[in-house]
């Protein structure tokens, strides 16, 4: 019994212990080879930065966070009706399908800066960007979804005289949900980048705003400190879509 | 009255390279109301899509179906099926897989409910009518999806090898359970299986089919006596029977 209590908790502890291990190895190195703060700052040089510019640092992570939920919000709003044109009608796919996967081929980057001369200053281009990085996982993983329904099933309701309708409701949305939130939690992380490439061309907030001020002025612990910010909004939001999926989704162990 | 009557019957399917696979067929099939009819045959010998065409899933190539005397060409809430495997939905409770043809038929909800409770009583699961399928036994899961084929009362009951992914022990049991249960409601019943004593225990009749295309090569009337129970596999005429099923089986293979 202590045997088995005792091994879980050296599962439990060996990650974070590898994280500790290797803050302090960064840590150590800094100070060891007297690496200058504007190249690469310590943690701890990090960690006193970013309590120093918490307000700062707290308002523009509020604006990234705003942006990306938003977007991301939008980008579900437009796949849903989208992926049930296309998996339901095979003109609608053979139509749509070619216009989508050219618009998810187009590299974001290089378009947000018409996008921005198009919608101005706003967070509206941002959220634009958002939009665009994220539909397309939702959308190709919802149609996947929306088709997976076994062939026994299918059966099973054509046996009853189902409708689509009726198909729809009791069997295809079910089948859909699993795949719907993988293609979610593949986007929300889409999501945060493309707040930030939107921050990057033009704008006077955000995380990414603040990374691209701090260094041009040399400021690197600062941009560690946004970076290490945006990073743990990503893991929340991906979290996040993992908490509700466990709380929609509970047939399967 | 005839309940389901096919009348040379037969169903190609597309096959490698533009060719065409004869699966069945010509075949003729009669399903006279009230009785217990079963297929036996090998896996392959086209049961299974003799099944899907009874059930109106698929449409034959050539010849006619009727069911009940009007012209067999789309599935029927007249017709119940029980699947192979239970195919229940795990998003939903016992309770409410059972009602799925309620739902599909928009039967009145409180008798629907009513029923699929007593259906639940009869087959043992009054206990789990909330749980989720996964969370039962396979015998239970084939049970519940038994319910389900019968909750909308229908007038004939497919069987596509209902017990085949069961063991051995749970089979026997389901099977006389089936037998009761059938006998109970007078329905009739259409048996897919390759178990040759399960056909005999439940059915009135058994047809021998045989692979390649599918066809049936013997219409065996099963004459022994009801209610059958666990003594009727020792009847000295139950394996008569069985030996005489199995040497057609056999012979054509040899």
């Amino acid at each position: 019994m202590s045997g088995s209590s005792s091994s879980r908790f050296a599962d439990r502890a060996t990650i974070p212990a590898v994280y500790l291990i290797l803050l302090v190895a960064w840590e150590v190195s800094v100070r060891v080879f007297a690496i200058p703060a504007w190249i690469l700052p310590a943690p701890s040089e990090i960690g006193s930065t970013a309590l120093k510019w918490a307000p700062e640092l707290g308002l523009n992570s509020l604006v990234t966070l705003r942006e990306t939920l938003v977007g991301f919000l939008l980008a579900i709003a437009l796949s849903l009706p989208l992926a049930v044109l296309i998996a339901l009608n095979a003109t609608a796919r053979r139509l749509l399908y070619p216009i989508l996967l050219g618009l998810q081929s187009v590299p974001k980057v290089a378009v947000a800066p018409l996008i921005i001369l198009w919608l101005g200053l706003s967070e509206w281009p941002k959220i634009v960007i958002v939009i665009l990085v994220c539909f397309f996982p939702i959308l190709v993983n919802l149609i996947a979804g929306l088709e997976a329904a076994p062939r026994t099933m299918l059966d099973l309701m054509r046996s009853l005289g189902a409708s689509q309708h009726m198909i729809f409701r009791r069997l295809r949305i079910p089948v859909a949900l699993p795949h719907f939130f993988t293609g979610c939690k593949v986007a929300v992380t889409f999501a945060v980048i493309g707040s930030v490439i939107g921050e990057f061309v033009a704008a006077q907030e955000g995380l990414g705003y603040l990374i691209l001020i701090s260094t041009s002025q040399s400021q690197t612990p600062l941009a560690f400190a946004a970076i290490a910010l945006l990073t743990l909004l990503s893991i929340a939001l991906f979290h996040g879509i993992e908490w509700i999926e466990r709380r929609v989704i509970d047939w399967t162990p | 009255m005839v309940a389901i009557d096919l009348q040379g019957v037969s169903k190609h399917y597309p096959g490698a390279a533009g060719t065409s696979v004869h699966a069945l067929g010509p075949i003729d099939l009669h399903i006279p109301t009230g009785s217990f009819v079963a297929v036996v045959g090998p896996s392959g010998c086209g049961k299974s899509t003799l099944l899907r065409l009874v059930a109106g899933l698929e449409m034959p190539d050539g010849g006619t179906m009727m069911r009940y005397g009007t012209p067999l060409d789309a599935p029927s809430h007249e017709v119940g099926i029980v699947f192979q495997e239970h195919v229940l939905f795990p998003w939903n409770t016992v309770l409410e897989n059972v009602l799925l043809p309620a739902d599909v038929l928009a039967l009145p909800k409180a008798a629907a409910r009513e029923r699929a409770l007593r259906l639940l009583e009869m087959t043992g699961l009054s206990a789990f009518a909330n749980h989720r399928p996964q969370m039962l036994s396979g015998g239970m899961r084939q049970r519940a999806a038994l319910c389900r084929a019968l909750l909308a009362d229908p007038r004939l009951l497919l069987l596509d090898e209902p017990f085949g992914a069961l063991d051995a022990l749970t089979r026997e049991e389901l099977s006389l359970e089936l037998s009761g249960l059938w006998q109970d409601l007078g329905r009739t019943a259409f048996l897919i299986t390759h178990d040759i004593e399960e056909a005999i225990l439940l059915s009135d009749r058994v047809l021998v089919m045989s692979p390649r295309p599918g066809r049936i090569r013997a219409d065996i009337e099963i004459d022994l006596p009801r209610p059958r129970n666990a003594d009727t596999p020792a009847l000295p005429r139950f394996q008569e029977l069985k030996q005489q099923i199995r040497d057609i089986i056999f012979d054509r293979r040899a």
